[in-house]
């Protein structure tokens, strides 16, 4: 019971959502919304600024490394939640009867 | 007919939008607490799908320049940059709601969100 | 887990993946990967000696007390490379602008610090990997 209304309501989202999606471009025209001046500007200099062919990674290493920098710093926390939720902390539990 | 010549050429975005509709019942349907988890994961994947295949451009190429070609188009390399920050922040929260989920388990012994419900309101009607 | 065959494929396929992780991590910039994939694919090699050879013997090649200086050593070695172009008179983390020399296009020594900030990024995922794997699997 509560799976077929679950399945009508997703339905009714999964409509709203493609007749919203069908308005964009299509998938590999040239007037793209995001093939703008910022990446015909990567595109011309990144050999002159940096001596690097791959350009995803001069991207990543040199023009934005402050977002790669930040990125480090969330794996970092990652651990650090992960040992102390673990080891911090252990004693019995409250609510199992028993032993 | 026009509207499934339409579908077509927009399979990327369909294909995204489908993968979030299967993964948001997924989380709303089952009561176990993994298959949750399971259902944020693919949710997850279905943006990154969206995000990356904004900047495919047919008849290009992958964006490594060689020395000593001429101009050609290269395919746009910038949000593919983006995206990997983000799968390191969906790495995280997996990460972190399977050490939480380790800990219930320890709490209550069982992994039904239903009866760990039962278990807190017994508890608390004492 | 005690399986034979498991134990022999893996003595013979884990070299092969380490020599894989660290080429993909020193070509980042001349070829598609850089250093999330290739830390990605050196923390999975070992991730299959955890899992072929039980956890005592695996504790032994990565212990806990070398995977802490790798965590805290990279982050700061990209902080000291930041603060090198500071001392420069530029901004933080400039790279050819500031003195650091670039080279000629196409070899491996080349493009300022990219390299050497690839270096510390790989090894950092590969150290998460099995840091976090090793803590989840442990029973008391």
């Amino acid at each position: 019971m509560k799976k077929i209304i679950f399945g009508l309501l997703l339905s009714g989202l999964l409509f709203i959502l493609i007749s919203g999606i069908l308005e964009m471009p299509a998938l590999g025209s040239l007037d793209n919304q995001s093939y703008n001046e910022v990446t015909h500007y990567y595109i011309e200099n990144s050999i002159k600024d940096t001596n690097a062919p791959n350009m995803v990674s001069a991207i990543m290493t040199d023009y934005r490394f402050f977002d790669t920098l930040g990125e480090t710093i969330v794996l970092f926390t990652a651990i650090t939640v992960v040992i102390s939720v673990r080891i911090i902390g252990v004693g019995k539990s409250h609510y199992l009867k028993g032993d | 007919m026009d509207l499934i010549k339409s579908l077509l050429d927009h399979i990327n975005y369909v294909g995204s939008v489908t993968l979030f509709v299967i993964g948001l019942y997924t989380v709303l349907t089952h009561s176990n607490l993994l298959k949750k988890v399971i259902g944020i994961n693919i949710m997850e994947t279905s943006i990154f799908l969206f995000f990356v295949s904004i900047g495919y451009i047919s008849g290009g190429k992958t964006p490594i320049i060689y020395p000593g070609t001429e101009d050609v188009y290269y395919v746009n390399p910038l949000p593919s940059t983006l995206i990997l920050t983000g799968i390191v922040v969906a790495l995280s929260i997996t990460v972190y709601s399977l050490s939480l989920i380790m800990r219930l388990y320890k709490e209550y012994g069982t992994l039904d969100m239903d009866k760990i419900m039962e278990i807190r309101s017994e508890t608390q009607d004492e | 887990m005690d399986d034979l065959i498991v134990k022999v494929i893996s003595k013979i396929i884990i070299p092969f993946m380490q020599v894989f992780g660290i080429f993909v991590i020193l070509h980042g910039h001349l070829s598609p990967g850089g250093g999330f994939a290739g830390g990605a694919i050196l923390g999975a090699s070992l991730i299959l000696l955890t899992l072929a050879f039980g956890l005592n013997d695996a504790k032994k090649k990565m212990p806990h007390s070398m995977s802490k200086l790798v965590e805290t050593g990279s982050i700061l070695l990209i902080i000291s490379l930041g603060l090198f172009s500071i001392l420069n008179g530029y901004n933080f983390l400039t790279n050819g602008a500031s003195g650091f020399n670039l080279g000629k296009t196409g070899e491996i020594i080349s493009a300022g610090f990219i390299p050497i900030a690839t270096l510390a990024i790989g090894l950092k995922v590969g150290s998460t990997l099995i840091t976090l794997f090793h803590t989840i699997i442990e029973e008391d």
